[in-house]
């Protein structure tokens, strides 16, 4: 693709909260060398590993609170 | 002129619901045989977030998606039909403006919205917790009113935005349109998800079954994507739906596995899980973020839209809670028949 040479750079965003966010696609190892991958222009990646889909987030990595405003 | 000739593809689309009330069988009157549009004084008295006007109105922005059968594609532009969309939207967004509980800012608004309640009691909590098949199938009929459409009311805002925030929201409109894959099509996953339940997946099969509350929280998206005026606004509402959608998605995947929905079902909302994790971050950083430093004077309309959001959903979420804990099918024309059984 003539404008995402493969040379360039792969963009990672880090947050003190929250997922790591990296271009897609990706491929993750896990740790049992298990691969898995997304084709998602963007993918989040957990950093909490409370995910229940780790290593994708799921936004698990948010406060909880008692009586908090109305959820859906 | 062209508005005035009748050139409907006969059959084709969605047949007009029945009326509820004068205003919207007004409405339904003039897109049928041009007989009188409601009349002033019959918008004025009609209950802003009830049946009658939250479905006339509905039929007015309908014809800017797929319109109806025997109603011509060119009364999407009818200036009657627009002027008496415009006082039906007057109304609504004035009740919007008065009613809604504003914050001060975005990053209140969106606070609120980034904390998970530990005793939740909204429309996914109960499905997860109690759900019965039943339920679901009742929550899908009225969701479809909007998941059939998935992310067209958005599109409009595309147009509106530049640099970051155009850039952010085109990719997330790119994933919900399946990322070029017909066959992942957010709307095409919630149909899969309606034929695991029994249900009809004909695009507005369901209008007459959706409550006013259903009406209305589809009615605030087209409202907010047509208007360009309204552009901040369309932004903030799009953050709430992505934000709150992940973990809510998470809930009802589990209660589709709990009440044996079928594999689509569970799809539907665990790749929303994933999808929606990711948009949240996208519309947060990059479109809201985008949109005021190109526009800061639009962060009331951003904390706005995000509030509207909230209030119809949970005015939508009361009205099936409160018919559901009564052992009441929260569908306006009664339940509905039962799965055709499979042989």
């Amino acid at each position: 693709m003539p404008n995402a040479p493969s040379d360039e750079p792969r963009r990672i965003k880090v947050q003190r909260q929250g997922p790591v966010l990296v271009e897609g696609p990706v491929e993750v190892e896990l740790e049992d060398g298990t691969v898995v991958t997304s084709d998602r222009f963007r993918v989040a990646l957990c950093t909490c590993r409370r995910s229940r889909r780790y290593p994708w987030c799921d936004t698990s990595h948010r406060d909880r609170a008692k009586g908090c405003t109305r959820d859906r | 002129m062209a508005h005035d000739v009748r050139q409907a593809r006969e059959g084709e689309g969605p047949r007009l619901p029945s009326a509820r009330g004068p205003v919207s069988a007004a409405v339904e009157g003039y897109l049928r045989d041009a007989s009188p549009l409601p009349r002033s004084q019959d918008i004025a008295s009609a209950a802003v977030y009830g049946d009658d006007l939250q479905l006339a109105l509905y039929l007015c922005y309908e014809l800017h998606y797929r319109g109806f059968a025997d109603v011509p594609d060119s009364y999407e532009w009818n200036p009657d039909l627009l002027r008496v969309r415009a006082a039906l939207e007057h109304r609504f967004l004035a009740a919007l403006r008065a009613d809604v509980p504003a914050h001060d800012g975005v990053e209140d608004a969106l606070a609120d919205l980034l904390v998970e309640p530990v005793d939740g009691t909204g429309l996914s909590h109960y499905l997860s917790a109690e759900g019965e098949l039943w339920h679901i199938r009742e929550y899908a009929v009225q969701r479809s009113l909007y998941h059939l459409k998935e992310a067209d009311p958005h599109a409009w805002v595309l147009p509106r935005l530049w640099g970051r925030a155009k850039a952010g929201m085109a990719a997330v409109e790119f994933d919900e349109y399946g990322g070029g894959r017909p066959d992942r099509v957010h709307a095409r996953l919630f149909a899969d998800l309606m034929t695991d339940l029994g249900l009809d997946t004909t695009y507005g099969h369901y209008l007459d079954q959706g409550t006013a509350q259903a009406l209305a929280t589809v009615n605030l998206m087209s409202l907010l994507g047509l208007h360009r005026a309204l552009r901040g606004a369309l932004v903030g509402h799009f953050a709430a739906v992505e934000i709150t959608s992940s973990p809510a998605s998470r809930r009802l995947a589990e209660a589709m596995r709990r009440t044996g929905a079928g594999p689509a079902a569970e799809h539907f909302y665990d790749e929303h899980v994933e999808a929606d994790a990711v948009h949240e971050q996208v519309v947060r950083h990059e479109v809201i973020g985008g949109l005021l430093a190109e526009e800061p004077h639009l962060a009331p309309d951003v904390a706005f839209g995000i509030d509207a959001t909230g209030h119809l959903e949970d005015r939508f979420a009361d009205r099936l809670l409160g018919a559901w804990r009564a052992g009441r099918t929260s569908l306006r024309t009664g339940p509905l028949s039962a799965i055709p059984l499979m042989f």
